[in-house]
């Protein structure tokens, strides 16, 4: 039942060709996939789920929605002769794999799953071996590297925005400059910032 | 509760690739491929749960495993995201076929 959801919705999903219908349908498989993690009782996971996928990147994809285009613009039609060789593409994958699912016996263990969230915590925080502290540092790093690449991102094309296309190109061609001044001050602040409490705790 | 078998749901995850990968293969929108990225890395997700709870109940590698991609995955979308907009700013337009030049 929530396989047949989360497979539905998310053919609907890669299928309709109104971009706003198909964001809302990824949404729902979204959801699925957090049920179906809820009826394996992983609830940790399920919970993380929502929050990240349907509270944040779908959002996010429908706030780039709304900012890139009009949402009841359908998409162009695709060719014919790309959708059949790549659903016959999909089909062969599907089937080889799935074969080699079928044929592989499997040993489920009889024995249950137990997790709890303070036993996460304290693996994820561990620095003896099978402690996972060093993928931690190296995520938080990479988060703060996105963070930090898509506000230089952003922040390149200049705040007002030019009417026409060919002033546009030569306004972030003007801007880059600035963000990368902007960037040296910021970073003359951090360091005098430093020399200050540096020169405070001397 | 645990009587449904290990593949039958490795059989939903296979799916749910596959159709992420058709999906991927056919649209030439930028934002439609970027959640067709999503699809398969959620598909990703159950196998490393699934696999978890059925094979090797006593140990936490799948979770973590999972919490790391499901991290990855919302700083890949941002920094799409934020990639895709700049190339609507000055190409009118997120197709790929139209986003050959990376540079200008």
């Amino acid at each position: 039942m929530i396989s047949a959801f989360i497979l539905g919705a998310g053919l609907l999903a890669m299928t309709t060709r109104k971009i706003f219908r198909s964001a809302i349908w990824l949404l729902f498989s979204l959801i699925g996939i957090a049920a179906l993690y809820f009826w394996l009782q992983v609830e940790f996971i399920a919970a993380v789920q929502i929050v990240v996928y349907v509270g944040g990147i779908v959002v996010l994809i429908i706030f780039s929605i709304f900012l890139t285009q009009q949402s009841d613009k359908e998409m162009p039609k695709q060719p014919l002769r790309r959708i059949i060789t790549s659903t016959l593409a999909i089909l062969f994958g599907f089937g080889l794999t799935f074969l080699q699912i079928w044929k592989y016996n499997f040993q489920p263990t009889t024995r249950s799953f137990d997790w709890t969230v303070s036993k996460i915590g304290s693996q994820m925080l561990n620095t003896a071996a099978g402690g996972y502290a060093l993928p931690f540092e190296v995520v938080s790093m990479l988060l703060l590297a996105a963070m930090v690449g898509c506000i230089v991102i952003a922040m390149k094309a200049g705040p007002q925005q030019p009417p026409s296309k060919h002033k546009e190109s030569e306004q972030s061609k003007k801007t880059i400059p600035q963000g990368f001044q902007f960037a040296e001050h910021e970073n003359e602040k951090i360091v005098s910032l430093q020399e200050k409490t540096g020169g405070t705790s001397q | 509760m645990s009587s449904v078998p290990l593949s039958h749901i490795l059989f939903v995850s296979t799916a749910l690739f596959f159709i992420g990968m058709y999906g991927l293969f056919t649209r030439r929108n930028m934002i439609t491929m970027l959640m067709a990225i999503e699809l398969i890395l959620n598909s990703v997700n159950i196998n490393f749960v699934v696999f978890n709870k059925y094979l090797y109940p006593d140990k936490l590698d799948g979770i973590f495993f999972v919490i790391f991609i499901i991290t990855i995955a919302a700083a890949e979308a941002a920094v799409a995201i934020a990639i895709i907009i700049n190339l609507y700013r000055s190409h009118r337009s997120i197709d790929v076929e139209n986003a050959t030049e990376m540079k200008w």
